[in-house]
């Protein structure tokens, strides 16, 4: 390979523990007595349940759909009846509960029709993404990113390289490793189907050089294609989405940034698979390839599941020795999250079940001082200075963890996992992420809320000077009706009440328009001194309110003239109405 | 089945911070060993007193600090402490220097900080210099380099087993002899001495304790044992070798332009290497890595200014040797070193310089 391979500083080479589960064939898995399938398996917002409690399901019927952009649809991974849509244990470090549709299959597993798209390259890209979408695909790798999402780049982002992430470097999963040796071709189409959508100019697949058979099953599939397969060197975290971006091309994610501003889109074998059934078959993401590995079970290897199936499902299967099992984790060891209720499911990004005993992953050793040896710094594969957001994270000063740029931390677990003195780094950074993370939705909420609150407090200051503007114009009406009794004849009863009415709304507008225009112009004093940048909407609010003021009071004073010319026809007291004339300005 | 729930990762390297100051400790046996051939039996009741000194203490101090006692001393910091210091001390020093000394390092230089890990000062370091400053009479009263173990049959004065704890323990010899009869200068001060006698340096090679193959008799062993030691330490990476060779290459390089500018006044850096702590301070003080600069070119700074100071101290400066000094000075400037050496992260374009915005305001 000519490539040049660009080596990222630090990473680490824990034991690779790969053979256990890639002796064998990807098997399959016998049909679970429930599938519950949880409305959220990736990031975003949680998919809306689209069917009846009781309803009869397809096998790949929609059971919900994505709400918003950013979510994704679930399907129905074989025909069956819904029987509870509520809250199970669900994929999560915390074991919290969610939303989930509980589908008990019928065994028929029959299909909904569906139909693929024959020639790929002849229908409009939006047709592809929209099938995509159809079929409920998120980022496989682990993340969950909803994959037509990342598809379609922001306007104007040229995407200069393809990568698909085949580097698989966590310990023990092979899933991504069996599926490339049984279904390259597939893989391969997958990811030209992606390459077409995102007109990439350079297609590239990045696989670990301890997956000679995967490497070599890619290198045939890919032959005739503009496919080209990287063989990057056996280092964790290789597979990090930077990680391997800057290893195949160079180039730096900035922070704060998504691959697509610097022309790279990074998908993973899966994904790429799953596009692939989902373009040429039209079936939606219903099953994964999911490795069973750890000393607890018995028949190790890989299996292709259906989405929903709980573990404990999967643990009976694979004859795990329940036990000896003493942590359950889903994902890998280096970053993967234990989970503590076997009824948990396979999501769309579980690539492994690894169930340990105590030996294999013993307890973690207790806490010693850090001698700040460097170690983890020298593993960081993002060049931070582990030792020195550890200080900072344990001593509670989060701006000082910021500082030492902690929000660019990928929780890899290199540092950890070098650490002499055992010390649970990453559970650290986590901590001080979440509390960054919480302080900085309280200011914007506490932003928020004093916006609220000073908003309201102009509202009830406007309101109580209409209220005053009011009752001034009803005893001002009162006064002149009073003055209109005793010497007013009976002849004209019926006019005076309703042009009274008439002077008291043209009272009221003259008076607020008259408090609006003042409040204007004191926001407009008080927005010049700030300097602040909407000067020019305020100008033009206080000129029109002032206009608006001029009107009122025109339209007042004219009303009191003929009013006052009513009067004097009527009654001889013209030295009344003058002071009303004055009140009205 | 009660399945533990632990954050990632979920696997670490086996090992902890003991493994680590074990290795420290097994590669000082070289020097240690080179150290009582020449020297003597003292140098081993040295490194005992020292580290049952620093045991007791730091197990007094954790027991008062309401610290778990075994878990701390499981950690082999404080022998550290102890057998460096130990090493670094005249092989017949009365008893209560390294008692003094060791106390000294462990109660105020180490856990009055906080203990492991929060110390700014290398603990050997400061209760060496602690016992200089406060005794430099015991401190400087080292024994020639033919009085040890490999010379008890060929040299009738080679101090014996017996005779070293009369003389640790009570100031004379059983022949009467006191403990000022059998000491003399190191390679060190005699240079520094006769220096200042305007001898050149060819004349001195007249002095026995000249006499050796590269350096000052006995010392220059010595010195090859911690090199020894060291390389070891760096084979199974323990210590890096930014610090070691940027202390070598920076000493090396000042007096070698010192030595070719005025060979009769100023000594060979072969000389400088291996004389007195140069070796032991490249591998095992300049190398603690609690007091050291972190950051990679850190590291470089801090070895070379380390290597600049003992050079200027030695020749320029009143004492003979610098080690301790020069380790003690960059431990204060180390922080600062760390702030403006930050690597430059991951997807950003410059590196952080200096302290953060709260640190300035």
């Amino acid at each position: 390979m000519s490539r040049r391979i660009w080596n990222f500083p630090g990473g680490i080479h824990p034991p690779e523990n790969k053979q256990q589960s890639k002796g064998s064939a990807i098997r399959s898995v016998a049909l679970p007595e429930r599938l519950i399938l949880p409305l959220q398996q990736h990031i975003g917002s949680p998919a809306k349940p689209v069917v009846m409690l009781g309803e009869k399901v397809l096998k790949g019927q929609m059971i919900a759909e994505a709400n918003g952009v950013v979510s994704a649809h679930v399907h129905a991974p074989s025909s069956g009846t819904v029987t509870d849509i509520g809250d199970y244990p669900i994929q999560h470090p915390s074991g919290i509960k969610g939303s989930c549709i509980v589908i008990k299959p019928d065994g028929k597993d029959q299909w909904l029709p569906h139909e693929g798209i024959e020639d790929y390259k002849t229908v409009e890209t939006n047709l592809l993404l929209e099938k995509i979408r159809n079929a409920g695909i998120a980022g496989m790798g682990g993340a969950g990113f909803p994959t037509q999402v990342k598809l379609s780049p922001p306007a104007g982002t040229e995407i200069e390289t393809l990568i698909l992430n085949a580097v698989e470097c966590e310990p023990y999963i092979t899933a991504d490793d069996l599926l490339m040796q049984e279904r390259a071709h597939d893989i391969i189409n997958g990811l030209l189907i992606m390459a077409h959508i995102v007109k990439a100019k350079e297609i590239l697949v990045g696989i670990e050089d301890n997956k000679p058979e995967a490497i070599h099953a890619m290198e045939q599939a890919a032959l005739d294609t503009p496919v080209e397969i990287v063989v990057v060197p056996t280092k964790y975290p290789s597979g990090g989405e930077k990680q391997l971006i800057y290893m195949l091309t160079g180039k730096e994610v900035p922070s704060n940034a998504l691959p697509a501003h610097i022309g790279v889109i990074c998908q993973n074998t899966g994904t790429a698979y799953a596009t692939h059934r989902a373009v040429v078959h039209g079936e939606p993401l219903i099953s994964r390839i999911t490795t069973l590995t750890g000393e607890a079970f018995a028949k190790k290897g890989n299996v292709e599941v259906l989405l929903g199936t709980p573990i404990s499902h999967l643990l009976a299967e694979a004859q795990a020795d329940i036990d000896n099992m003493s942590r359950l984790i889903m994902g890998g060891p280096m970053m993967g999250f234990s989970i503590t209720n076997i009824e948990v499911p396979v999501v769309k990004v579980t690539n492994c079940i690894l169930a340990s005993s105590k030996d294999e992953l013993p307890l973690p050793q207790a806490e010693q001082p850090c001698i700040r040896c460097g170690d983890c710094a020298k593993a960081c594969p993002a060049q931070l200075l582990p030792q020195q957001m550890f200080f900072y994270a344990k001593a509670l000063e989060f701006d000082k963890t910021q500082h030492y740029n902690i929000m660019d931390c990928i929780e890899c677990g290199a540092c950890s996992y070098v650490c002499p003195s055992n010390i649970p780094l990453v559970q650290y950074y986590r901590f001080a992420k979440g509390n960054i993370r919480k302080q900085a939705l309280e200011t914007r909420q506490a932003d928020k809320s004093r916006e609220r609150f000073e908003f309201h407090k102009a509202r009830l200051e406007q309101e109580a000077a209409e209220r005053e503007a009011k009752r001034k114009a009803r005893l001002e009406a009162a006064a002149q009706k009073k003055a209109d009794t005793p010497s007013g004849t009976l002849s004209t009863p019926a006019p005076a009440p309703q042009e009274d009415a008439k002077l008291l709304v043209l009272k009221t507008a003259a008076a607020t328009s008259a408090k609006q225009f003042q409040q204007a112009k004191k926001a407009l004093a008080l927005a010049e001194k700030n300097a602040a940048d909407n000067l020019t909407e305020l100008q033009a609010k206080v000129t029109q309110l002032e206009a608006k003021a001029d009107t009122a009071k025109t339209a007042l004073r004219e009303a009191l003239k003929a009013q006052k010319t009513l009067a004097a026809e009527t009654t001889p007291s013209g030295a009344k109405s003058t002071a009303d004339t004055k009140s009205g300005s | 089945m009660a399945l533990l729930s632990i954050t990632s990762p979920h696997t670490t390297k086996s090992g902890n911070a003991g493994v680590v100051m074990r290795q420290v400790l097994y590669a000082t046996i070289p020097a240690m060993l080179a150290s009582s051939w020449y020297f003597g039996w003292g140098v081993i009741v040295n490194c005992l007193l020292a580290s049952a000194t620093a045991i007791s203490c730091e197990a007094a101090i954790l027991h008062i600090r309401n610290r778990p006692v075994v878990f701390y001393l499981r950690d082999y910091s404080a022998l550290v402490t102890a057998i460096l210091l130990a090493l670094a001390l005249p092989p017949l020093a009365p008893w209560w220097i390294p008692v003094l000394g060791t106390f000294f390092a462990i109660a105020f230089a180490k856990q009055a900080y906080g203990g492991l890990g929060s110390n700014p000062f290398n603990p050997a370091m400061a209760g060496y210099v602690f016992l200089l400053i406060s005794f430099p009479v015991q401190m400087t009263s080292w024994l020639p380099a033919d009085a040890g173990i490999g010379h008890s049959f060929s040299n009738p004065n080679a101090v014996g087993l017996w005779d070293t704890l009369l003389l640790i323990f009570s100031g004379n010899s059983s022949s009467g002899a006191a403990f000022e009869a059998f000491t003399g200068a190191t390679p060190l001060d005699a240079l520094k001495t006769e220096l200042s006698l305007a001898k050149t340096t060819e004349v001195m090679h007249n002095n026995p304790v000249f006499s050796g193959f590269i350096a000052g008799r006995g010392w220059e062993i010595i010195n090859l044992g911690f090199l020894l030691g060291g390389l070891y330490l760096l084979s199974i990476r323990i210590i890096s070798w930014q610090i070691p060779v940027s202390f070598i290459v920076c000493l090396a390089f000042l007096s070698s332009v010192f030595y070719l500018y005025d060979s009769d006044r100023y000594a060979s850096p072969i000389f400088h290497l291996f004389s007195g702590g140069s070796m032991m301070c490249a591998f095992f003080i300049a190398t603690d890595p609690v007091t050291a600069a972190t950051s990679r070119s850190g590291h470089f700074i801090y070895g070379a200014l380390i290597g600049f100071f003992v050079f200027i101290i030695r020749v320029f400066g009143g004492y003979p040797d610098a080690v301790a000094f020069s380790v003690l000075l960059l431990n204060l400037v180390a922080p600062t070193i760390d702030y403006y050496t930050q690597p430059r992260t991951y997807g950003h374009k410059h590196a952080n310089r200096g302290f953060s915005k709260k640190d300035k305001s």
